[in-house]
């Protein structure tokens, strides 16, 4: 398990870093932002955090995916802060302080997630839409999610062993992982998750901020937008 | 085939359709055939190495557009999109959903360009490059009126326009372009306007339209063209020069030049706004058609560049001119700067004729007689290019403020249609794109349902009996389809149309 974490961990950095390089080093030959948009770089910044933190665009269009979208995201955000105990010693005050919330993010995120899913499946048009894959990665999410809650509530492994297992994961030092299927279930897809992120469509996290339509600045006419290939035309226009 | 087109019913609930799958599936512009191909440098007609030409060019676009890349990672089929096309809601084709539509590609793209599709093509729904999917490219790739409005509810703003203008330059680079567009860039390169208007011609238009307007005015307004030393260049869709209601704004923008005292010309080097170069993607095609407009301005020694009722045109006027042909400011090479020394730094290079209009009636410039609109309720229909891809005045948003604030300063009756119908929500008239050809009439009659369901709701309520719009596609596409929906054509008419009607000549100077 803790070599499958090392393999997870570097496909996830590795993988989202090659993205991220290959999204930023393939030009945006021209300005289009979908206008209205921001004539200054603190307002794009404002319009990009509005976007990422709101979901903003996704508000305008349909507050039902809107509404699950924000509740599993949060939720997600949460559970992810109060999954830092694992890794930090001492924890931190105010992962401490949030450890009730973790619990309530972990409930919440599952219904969300349980409300995409039924939204995928109930509305004709975006059944028409859905791939297997689409299906699949809520059904990984929610083996997550579930698996985490029912350690919660349920049958609760060893938790100081779990960090201790993390804990020598972090120090290249191993040690074993608590006996607990629930667990090892819980952990198997929190590593197939990160090792997919890369590849499929979990990419629209890093993808939001590389989009140019929301991180361009409007301002065409004020200053020339020149960039990669698209700038050397001028040198082989001979009367200028 | 005009004949067998009817409009769909008005939606007593405004719900989102039940889809029709393949409903559209035979409704295919019709394909360029060898001649209009090659005069515009693409090979004539499908290469045997097509899917190989294709691949490489999409791997080549993937390289060159950063939209292109991040849009085919970043969806994740979420369905925000799925109800807000025109063309959807008007055919209930799913294909014509704008995540659909881009899935036609990015099936491909996963299927040649990610290990996930390699791997497991059928769980991503990856797809190989078959004939059949090239010829639905083909088809639903022409359904697309590149209107961004998808691009505005999208939470990673995909905007299908980008994926369209990409599909279309691999399909014109394997040889499968649509007649209508690439015939119109021919015709602008041999030409030098859309509509294949020859100077002579031109010429002789401008001439009558002075003495027409001599003859209701009883004022000399003049229309010049190719006058060296101007102070504005004006650029204008050649639709302007003849076409109805087109060329009831051009007379308008002459009057508000004569108004003014501002001495200006047309070009017949540059008789055409519009840019078909940006509906089928074409970089080169892009910059080519535009540069027309930077030899037009330095051979006239123009000091500013003025562009007429144009959605599209305006587009690319103001969001890429500048990086296409240095018309605007803030360069710092020789190609940019030999030209933007040239014009007037104190005003925004390209100014929109809205803004010009707008700016002397806030200087008090212009005196109008609004009661010789009163026979309209007049509302507004926002152009998508304009409201999506481009601003005017200082803030953003300007670009629906000003025509608004134009028409309620020429006319006293001004209603909006509903909130989710305009501004950056607006709909697609139903024809743009490369889409305003007979050939493909039932679409544009089924893509303006919902604008025509706009329209229906402040003619009842409001007795609304004017649709103004600032977009020469817009009106060729209104002035067909209305008729459709029971409308007379005359209801479409330019902004500038309702300034003609209502502008005091001979007052100022």
């Amino acid at each position: 398990m803790a070599f499958l974490f090392y393999l997870a961990f570097c496909v996830l950095v590795g993988g989202l870093a090659w993205r991220m390089v290959t999204y930023a080093r393939t030009p945006a030959p021209l300005k289009i932002p979908t206008t209205p948009a921001p004539t200054t770089v603190p307002g794009v910044v404002f319009r990009m955090a509005r976007e990422v933190l709101l979901f903003e665009s996704l508000f305008k269009a349909n507050l039902w995916i809107w509404g699950f979208g924000i509740l599993f995201h949060f939720g997600l955000v949460l559970v992810l802060a109060r999954h830092l105990r694992y890794f930090t010693d001492p924890v931190w005050g105010w992962v401490v302080l949030i450890q009730p919330f973790g619990i309530y993010g972990g409930m919440v995120m599952v219904a969300g997630l349980a409300g995409l899913w039924v939204r995928r499946l109930a509305v004709e048009r975006i059944r028409y839409i859905s791939t297997p894959s689409d299906h699949l990665m809520l059904l990984l999410l929610l083996t997550i999610g579930i698996s985490g809650l029912s350690m919660t509530f349920g049958s609760h492994p060893d938790v100081v062993g779990v960090k201790r297992f993390f804990e020598g994961w972090q120090t290249f030092s191993p040690h074993p992982l608590p006996d607990s299927a629930l667990l090892v279930l819980h952990l198997m897809g929190v590593a197939v998750l990160m090792i997919i992120f890369p590849f499929s469509k979990l990419l629209h996290a890093p993808g939001v901020f590389f989009s140019p339509s929301r991180n361009q600045v409007d301002n065409p006419r004020e200053r020339r937008h020149m960039a990669g290939w698209a700038a050397r035309f001028d040198k082989e226009t001979p009367h200028g | 085939m005009a004949d067998t087109v009817t409009a769909p019913p008005y939606r007593v609930i405004p719900i989102v359709p039940a889809l029709k799958p393949g409903a559209m599936k035979d409704v295919r512009s019709f394909v360029a055939n060898e001649k209009i191909q090659t005069a515009i440098g693409f090979p004539g007609k499908l290469t045997d190495d097509w899917k190989e030409r294709a691949l490489s060019k999409m791997g080549e676009l993937l390289g060159q557009y950063r939209s292109l890349k991040v849009y085919m990672d970043a969806c994740v089929h979420c369905g925000a999109c799925s109800d807000k096309c025109h063309y959807f809601i008007g055919t209930q084709d799913p294909k014509n959903m704008p995540v659909a539509r881009q899935d036609l590609m990015r099936s491909v793209y996963r299927r040649y360009f990610t290990l996930a599709g390699k791997w497991f093509p059928r769980l991503v729904g990856a797809r190989e490059l078959t004939r059949e999917v090239l010829d639905e490219w083909y088809t639903y790739f022409n359904q697309c009126s590149e209107c961004r409005r998808c691009s505005v509810f999208c939470p990673y703003g995909i905007d299908t326009a980008e994926v369209t203008m990409a599909a279309r330059e691999i399909l014109d680079s394997v040889g499968y372009g649509q007649k209508y567009s690439n015939e119109i860039i021919g015709k602008v390169h041999s030409i030098g306007n859309n509509l294949g208007l020859p100077g002579p011609a031109l010429q002789d238009t401008l001439l009558g339209l002075e003495e027409d307007v001599k003859e209701d005015t009883g004022v000399d307004v003049r229309f010049p063209i190719d006058v060296a030393g101007a102070e504005v260049l004006l650029i204008t869709p050649s639709a302007d020069f003849f076409a109805e209601p087109h060329i009831d704004s051009l007379i308008g923008y002459a009057k508000v030049f004569h108004a003014a005292g501002i001495r200006w010309t047309l070009s017949t080097k540059a008789s055409e706004a519009g840019n078909f170069g940006m509906f089928i993607g074409n970089y080169d095609q892009l910059r080519r058609i535009a540069l027309r407009i930077r030899e037009a301005a330095l051979e006239l020694g123009v000091k500013r560049i003025v562009v007429g009722e144009c959605g599209h045109a305006w587009r690319v006027a103001y969001s890429f001119w500048n990086t296409l042909t240095g018309i605007g400011a803030g360069a710092n090479d020789p190609f940019a700067l030999q030209l933007q020394r040239q014009l007037d730094g104190r005003y925004r290079q390209p100014t929109h004729i809205c803004e010009l209009t707008w700016d002397l009636i806030e200087r008090g410039a212009l005196s109008f007689d609004k009661s010789a609109n009163d026979a309209y309720v007049v509302t507004f229909h926002d152009s998508c290019n304009v409201a999506r891809g481009s601003r005017m005045g200082e803030t953003p948003g300007g670009q629906f403020e000003i025509p608004r604030n134009i028409i309620r300063a020429v006319a006293h009756h001004f209603v909006e249609m509903p909130e989710n119908t305009i501004r950056e929500q607006t709909f697609c008239c139903g024809g743009g794109g490369g889409l305003l050809t007979d050939d493909l009439i039932d679409l544009r009659v089924k893509g303006a349902l919902p604008r025509m369901e706009a329209l229906q709701e402040v003619a009842k309520t409001h007795g609304v009996n004017f649709m103004a719009t600032i977009c020469a596609i817009c009106k060729a596409q209104f002035s067909k389809v209305l008729p459709y929906y029971q409308f007379d054509r005359r209801v479409v008419g330019g902004v500038h149309q309702l300034v003609s009607n209502a502008i005091q000549l001979g007052l100022h100077h």
